[in-house]
């Protein structure tokens, strides 16, 4: 397996995203993009397409750069770094893992960035797909969706919703389905998310769901989801890590430019501790990003616990650095004219989604018998 | 995986199959099992003899260093290599020392061809067992305060002065001490690295009882103590504090990286047993062995990480001190989750749980404070001001 350190390709590609995402990117157009009451910038998207990003992860023969999950946590982690909003990770990770194990024709529009997609699991307010209940209720060759699906990113802009949902009793009873979203019966409601990006409310009717709508197995949905989520929740894990690089290098400015009491504020050492401490956190996680990456491109089947892990300390990391972050900046810090509460809300957001602390560290530890 | 690693990892596992004897296979590392070597080491068995013996013979006592001294000349991945198959059939390290860990590493770097050629060979073969002269009663965190003081005579060099917190120094063959060679320049730039045999005459130790029961670490004293000139000093006359900072990167990452939890052999989940059993249902301490265990395989991968940065050639240099620190801490964590899933049963000194648990709090305290690391990531990798 490669170090954990960037490869030169890798150093090349992040070199890359960063020029492009401080020019097209920063901070300042998510919150124009926000105060427009837009989830993300179309434009940018398609130039990000036009890069190669949308195909990070789909082969060659689709049209992709095939450039593996770590390449895909690199490109995450510069836009976490700016806060880019952009279907990245529900099409290009989420999407894009799952139907290309599936296999589908669909992944070469994927590539291109023209079929957006939206990955509906969570019915309640926290991440648990084995306790999916909505119905898929088995009708002439195929089935009947009906139930609601929350907190679903991207759902309100996606065209097609992958959906988990449930045909029979028990783990094996679940089946996941790629949708249309303008199909009969379906409908969003969109929430008014802190983050300012897309998360949406999907009510299900009766939806009409061929056999051809299947992914993977009938009754096999976890099995079929599996990639796509281990690829989701790493690659937010990397989103996260980014997040946590941007706060920090601000509040460090800051630290190196405020005065009070005729000092630097950060010459205080009771800040430089906790600097110093945040530091070494984030450097800790950084370890476990890149790992789970590596991981994933190597040994995808035996990436959870690599990818837990990640996701595990990314979250509490990202809480850590926006926390510092608005505290270290005193009352600046909670102002909506200062980025620093963009950084906190966003970490919020990626810390629940597709699995919280909790979750990811009781993987972990069952993983290594505790 | 080039062919290459595979056949070594293939040669290396029969070798150990071969030359391990069973009486070690699997032992617990303690104070009773480690091998530190020198001229006063009692060998705790025959199979301990044999085995630091059959891997000396084959450079694996410091497996990287260069074979003309004894080393074994290896790669970082066979080096990771070697390491795996050691820990897959329970092999204990045949050699633990200073040497090893601290010395050795700055000679080196600084060393004379001389002072490689007498030193490395009696280190790898365990033969000579050094400590470390740092701190002084004066000079702790602030180490650069060091007083003990050598006079230039002409042949020899006169020390006078006292080190503490000197670890086995009663069982060391010698020391090497920063001691200062140049009262009127400015602290940091008047100290030199010593090399001293602690059987010169006017050399005395003294042992100091730590709170855990055993008593490894001494006051060293000097008095008129007579050290012939030729090959004492390492680096430059004047300039013992680069060879000092070089070797506290060593031996930072050596005690970070060995306190992280997992490399002492034994898992978290292997240590303290059953949850359910020991801890009952009590929600806290699972949580608490929960976290530490994200944080430890987290941090395990950042030792391995740091290592890739420092082979790719970015240097890592102050970053050492982010690794003491957060290894160290976490395994005081380790030892307090420890004794608290055993309850009363950790609290007799026969159970052994104690003593590490107890050991442990010296973690952040020797080789430089906690503190003292997050100074030195705020002021050298943050760059944060001083005023
Ligand atoms: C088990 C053990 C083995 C050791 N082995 C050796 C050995 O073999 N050889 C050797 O030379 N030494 C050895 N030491 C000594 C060790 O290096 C020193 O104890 C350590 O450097 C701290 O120095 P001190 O004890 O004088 O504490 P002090 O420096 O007096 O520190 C006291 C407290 O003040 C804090 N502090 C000090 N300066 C600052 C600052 N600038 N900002 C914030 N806080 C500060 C410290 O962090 C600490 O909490 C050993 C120590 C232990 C515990």
């Amino acid at each position: 397996m490669e170090r954990l350190v960037d490869t030169e390709d890798e150093g090349m590609l992040r070199d890359a995203a960063r020029g492009f995402l401080d020019e097209n990117a920063p901070v300042s157009a998510f919150r124009t993009n926000r105060d427009a009451g837009r989830a993300f910038d179309p434009g940018l998207w398609r130039e990000m397409a036009q890069m190669g990003w949308a195909g990070v992860l789909i082969g060659e023969d689709h049209g992709g750069a095939d450039m593996g999950h770590r390449a895909a946590g690199i490109l995450a982690e510069e836009m976490g770094r700016t806060l880019a909003a952009s279907p990245f990770l529900s099409s290009a990770v989420i999407a894009a893992s799952t139907m290309r194990v599936a296999g589908s024709d669909r992944l070469s529009q994927i590539a291109e960035g023209t079929a957006l997609y939206a990955l509906a699991v969570d019915e309640g307010p926290k991440h648990a797909p084995d306790l999916t209940a909505m119905e898929a209720r088995p009708e002439g060759n195929g089935f009947r969706l009906s139930g609601r699906k929350v907190f679903v990113a991207d759902g309100a802009s996606a065209d097609r919703v992958l959906v988990l949902a449930r045909s029979g009793e028990g783990e094996e009873g679940l089946t996941l389905f790629d949708i249309d979203t303008a199909r009969a019966g379906l409908a969003h409601t969109a929430a008014d998310s802190i983050d300012a990006r897309d998360f949406a409310t999907l009510d299900f009717e009766n939806v009409e769901a061929t056999g051809e709508d299947v992914v993977g197995e009938v009754g096999g949905g976890l099995a079929a989801l599996a990639p796509g989520l281990r690829a989701g929740q790493a690659a937010l894990a990397a989103e996260l890590s980014g997040l946590t690089a941007g706060i920090s290098a601000m509040t460090l400015g800051y630290l190196k430019e405020r005065k009070q009491f005729d000092r630097t504020i950060g010459s205080f050492q009771a800040l430089q501790h906790r600097a110093a401490h945040l530091f070494a956190e984030i450097e800790v996680t950084a370890s476990a990003v890149a790992h789970a990456g590596r991981v994933l491109d190597h040994e995808p089947e035996r990436a959870q616990l690599a990818v837990s892990l990640a996701k595990a300390r990314a979250t509490q990391t990202a809480k850590l650095a926006v926390m510092e972050g608005v505290q270290m900046h005193g009352g600046i810090g909670m102002t909506d004219d200062y980025d620093a509460g963009f950084f906190m809300k966003r970490a919020r957001v990626g810390a629940e989604w597709l699995g919280d602390y909790g979750h990811h560290a009781a993987i972990v530890a069952a993983m290594r018998g505790l | 995986m080039p062919d290459r690693l595979e056949d070594f990892r293939k040669e290396i596992a029969e070798w150990i199959a071969e030359n391990l004897p069973d009486a070690l296979r699997g032992q617990p590392r303690n104070e009773d099992t480690i091998c530190w070597g020198g001229r006063k080491w009692e060998f705790r068995s025959q199979a301990q003899k044999d085995w630091l013996e059959r891997c000396h013979a084959r450079g694996l006592t410091c497996p990287r260093w260069p074979v003309e001294y004894g080393g074994g000349g290896l790669s970082r991945n066979e080096e990771k290599i070697l390491r795996d198959e050691m820990d897959r059939a329970g092999a204990p390290s045949p050699l633990d020392s200073f040497g090893i860990w601290m010395l050795g590493p700055a000679l080196l770097q600084f060393g004379t061809p001389e002072q490689k050629a007498e030193h490395l060979p009696e280190i790898t073969a365990g033969r000579i067992r050094w400590c470390q002269g740092y701190s002084e009663p004066g000079a702790g965190s602030d180490l650069a305060n060091v007083q003990t003081r050598a006079e230039d005579m002409g042949d020899h060099w006169l020390v006078n002065g006292q080190k503490i917190w000197t670890s086995y120094a009663d069982k060391a063959d010698k020391i090497f001490a920063l001691v200062r060679t140049d009262r009127d320049a400015p602290k940091h730039l008047g100290i030199s690295f010593m090399l001293i045999d602690m059987e010169t005459p006017g050399v005395s130790t003294r042992p100091i009882r730590l709170i855990s029961g055993a008593s490894p670490f001494c006051e060293t004293f000097f008095d008129n103590v007579k050290v012939p000139k030729e090959g004492a000093i390492v680096g430059e006359m004047n300039r013992g504090w680069d060879v000092a900072k070089y070797l506290l990167t060593h031996e930072r990452e050596m005690i970070g990286g060995g306190s992280g939890g997992l490399t002492s052999g034994a898992t978290l989940s292997e240590m303290i047993g059953d949850m359910d059993m020991v801890a009952g249902a009590d929600p806290v301490i699972r949580a608490q062995a929960m976290e530490l265990e994200v944080d430890s395989l987290a941090f395990c991968l950042t030792m391995e990480r740091y290592k890739d940065m420092a082979e790719s050639g970015a240097g890592v240099g102050h970053a050492s001190a982010m690794l003491k620190y957060y290894g160290t801490e976490l395994n005081k964590r380790r030892q307090e989750i420890i004794m608290s899933t055993r309850g009363s049963e950790a609290l007799d000194w026969g159970e052994g749980l104690a003593a590490p648990w107890l050991r442990s709090k010296a973690n952040s305290i020797e080789g430089g404070t906690s503190e003292v690391m997050l100074d030195i990531v705020s002021k050298r990798v943050l760059e944060l001001p001083s005023k």
